[in-house]
């Protein structure tokens, strides 16, 4: 869907990409990390043209983008970030409404439209759609963000550290979010973040950046197990390189496929076995009955299977 | 709730409104002052004529407002304009000329930009045309740089993101949220230049200056009194609409 090619971006005499070379896959969640200054938001911005490359190739669905207008190209992508940037003097409904109506879209078709981003985000319309930014909190302005960004259902979205200015239950909420619009949608997403857990949540694959250069590229487990460098273990953390394990992995790769009876509440099969661990020391107990996704019993996920490596 | 109460009340609000009483003050003044003559004659009895008669204060005032409404015009296209200019990538390299040229502009009296515009151009309304769009030029041009300048990064940036043109941004982000500002400039340009104009005619401008002077010059002082207190209600009338245009510009913060 996204391919890099040999892309080299400068800011004199700072190289801020140098020579990365990545493709993302259609539908798929990548999300970019690397310490401040790697080039995260630099690679970003060349997607949708508000950085041009010094080198190199980007094609977005095998399209050279060098050879489209910028404005095109960015109609047909989300962009997300940090801060924002709603339009103030404009209500909810017309900042959701943007592209649509850049797009030239009917009346109707844009409010329509806007209804669905609302429901999606999970904004009540009565009282948010003729609100003005000023009047929503941060996390609320963010979700009008990302409908802004979706309204005209765009095959890829772009988003720079969309929630490292939000507080701990307001980011949970809206990862949660992005992981449900993800497969409702199948848009692939390229998402910034300097926040490892956040890319351990929400990625496909994890694309880690230093000093400009593409350091690892894959899934969060690969990421865990074998990391590339220094830098990546710096990222993970090393202290609870465990507990990061935990979060990653689910209970259907420990799971013991016994026929024996446990009692307690089953555990779902998705579920993260750091979810286990806690039920675990909640109840006083070392085994757990789990279900798969239909609620059958699925076996019984022990202790020490959780802790062997 | 009857039905017609609210346009009553909406009445009532509208003729106790500040703005609408200035403006019936002004009209008041500008079509009723021959009727004050016993007045003035009353508190200037060494007066022989207590009442200014040359012009009506009608004619006057409407040139009065002619000239200054021409003026800030001006002064507001070109100045609106030279700072859309200077904050575009394009002409950034003249912002400092421009803003050394605007400055200039305002530190010479008006009195002697009058004064050297006349040799140039005459006696009449042209010089001081020129002269009070110069005038109103620094604090348009000022105030349009500083709203264009005052639009947060991020709103810029994701406007630019969503695929707006340049054009798109400049009328509908960033010249809607550099209106109060502006808004601001014009105001500050619009009262100096009504209180400018009145000198004007010195020039040979026809404004409410007109009185002011010939009363200066013959010791008259109802005449002087007489066009002061037009050409001050003039200020505020202006003052108070601009006010409420700036509530206008800003609707959406209370919103
Ligand atoms: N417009 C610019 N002019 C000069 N240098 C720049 C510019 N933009 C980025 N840089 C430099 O390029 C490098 C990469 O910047 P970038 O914004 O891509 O980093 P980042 O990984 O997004 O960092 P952060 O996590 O702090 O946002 C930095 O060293 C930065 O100083
Ligand atoms: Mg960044």
């Amino acid at each position: 869907m996204i391919t890099f090619e040999r892309v080299t971006k400068r800011f004199e005499p700072w190289t801020a990409v140098d020579g990365v070379s990545l493709t993302v896959e259609a539908g798929e969640f990548c999300v970019l990390i690397g310490p401040s200054g790697s080039g995260k938001s630099t690679l970003m911005k060349m997607v949708n043209r508000l950085i041009v490359p010094d080198e190199g190739t980007i094609r977005v669905g095998g399209e050279d983008i060098a050879m489209l207008r910028p404005e095109d190209l960015r109609r047909r992508m989300g962009y997300v970030i940090q801060n924002v940037g709603l339009f103030p003097h404009w209500t909810v409904e017309r900042n959701i409404a943007t592209v649509p109506t850049l797009l030239g879209w009917p009346k109707a078709r844009v409010r329509d439209r806007v209804s669905d981003l609302l429901d999606l985000l999970k904004l009540d319309a009565r009282r948010f759609r003729d609100a003005y930014p000023h009047q929503l909190s941060g996390g609320q302005q963010q979700r009008v963000g990302v409908a802004r960004a979706l309204a005209a259902e765009p095959a890829i979205l772009l988003m720079d550290e969309p929630f490292s200015a939000l507080d701990p239950i307001t980011r949970g909420a809206l990862q949660a979010e992005m992981t449900a619009i993800h497969k409702a949608t199948g848009t692939t997403i390229v998402f910034v973040t300097h926040d490892m857990d956040e890319a351990l949540k929400l990625a496909n694959r994890i694309a880690v950046l230093d000093h400009g250069r593409l350091i690892q590229f894959g899934p969060p487990l690969e990421i865990l197990h074998r990391p590339a460098n220094d830098t990546v273990r710096d990222l993970i953390g090393r202290e609870d390189w465990g507990l990061k394990l935990l979060a990653v992995e689910t209970v259907g790769q420990r799971v013991r496929p016994d026929v024996e009876k446990v009692p307690g509440a089953p555990l779902p099969i998705d579920a993260p076995l750091r979810q286990a661990i806690a039920e675990m020391v909640a109840r006083g107990t070392d085994r757990l009955p789990v279900v798969d996704a239909r609620g059958r019993p699925a076996g019984v996920l022990h202790l020490s299977d959780v802790v062997r490596s | 709730m009857r039905p017609g109460s609210t346009t009553v009340r909406w009445r009532m609000a509208f003729l106790t409104d500040r703005l609408t009483l200035a403006v019936a003050v002004l009209v008041a003044l500008v079509l009723g002052m021959p009727l004050l003559k016993p007045l003035f004659a009353a508190a200037f009895p060494a007066l022989d004529r207590p009442l200014y008669e040359a012009d009506s204060f009608l004619a006057l005032t409407l040139d009065h407002l002619a000239l200054v409404g021409l003026s800030s015009l001006m002064a507001v296209v070109a100045g609106c304009a030279a700072g859309v200019f200077v904050t575009r990538p394009s002409g950034a390299e003249f912002r400092g000329i421009l803003e050394a040229v605007a400055t200039m502009g305002q530190t010479f009296p008006p009195v002697a930009v009058l004064a050297v515009a006349v040799p140039v151009m005459g006696f009449g309304p042209k010089p001081a045309l020129i002269a009070l769009t110069l005038y109103a030029l620094l604090p348009i041009v000022e105030n349009t740089v500083a709203g264009l300048e005052g639009v947060p990064e991020a709103v810029l940036e994701s406007a630019r993101g969503l695929g707006m043109g340049p054009v798109e941004r400049l009328f509908r982000v960033e010249l809607p949220l550099a209106a109060p500002v502006i808004l601001a400039g014009v105001r500050t340009a619009v009262v100096i230049n009504v209180g400018t104009a009145a000198i004007a005619s010195t020039v040979g401008a026809k404004t409410l200056g007109l009185p002011i002077i010939v009363g200066l010059n013959g010791s008259n002082q109802a005449y002087v009194i007489q066009g002061a207190v037009i050409v001050a209600a003039l200020a505020v009338v202006l003052d108070f609409g601009f006010d409420r245009l700036a509530a206008l510009s800003v609707r959406w913060r209370r919103g």
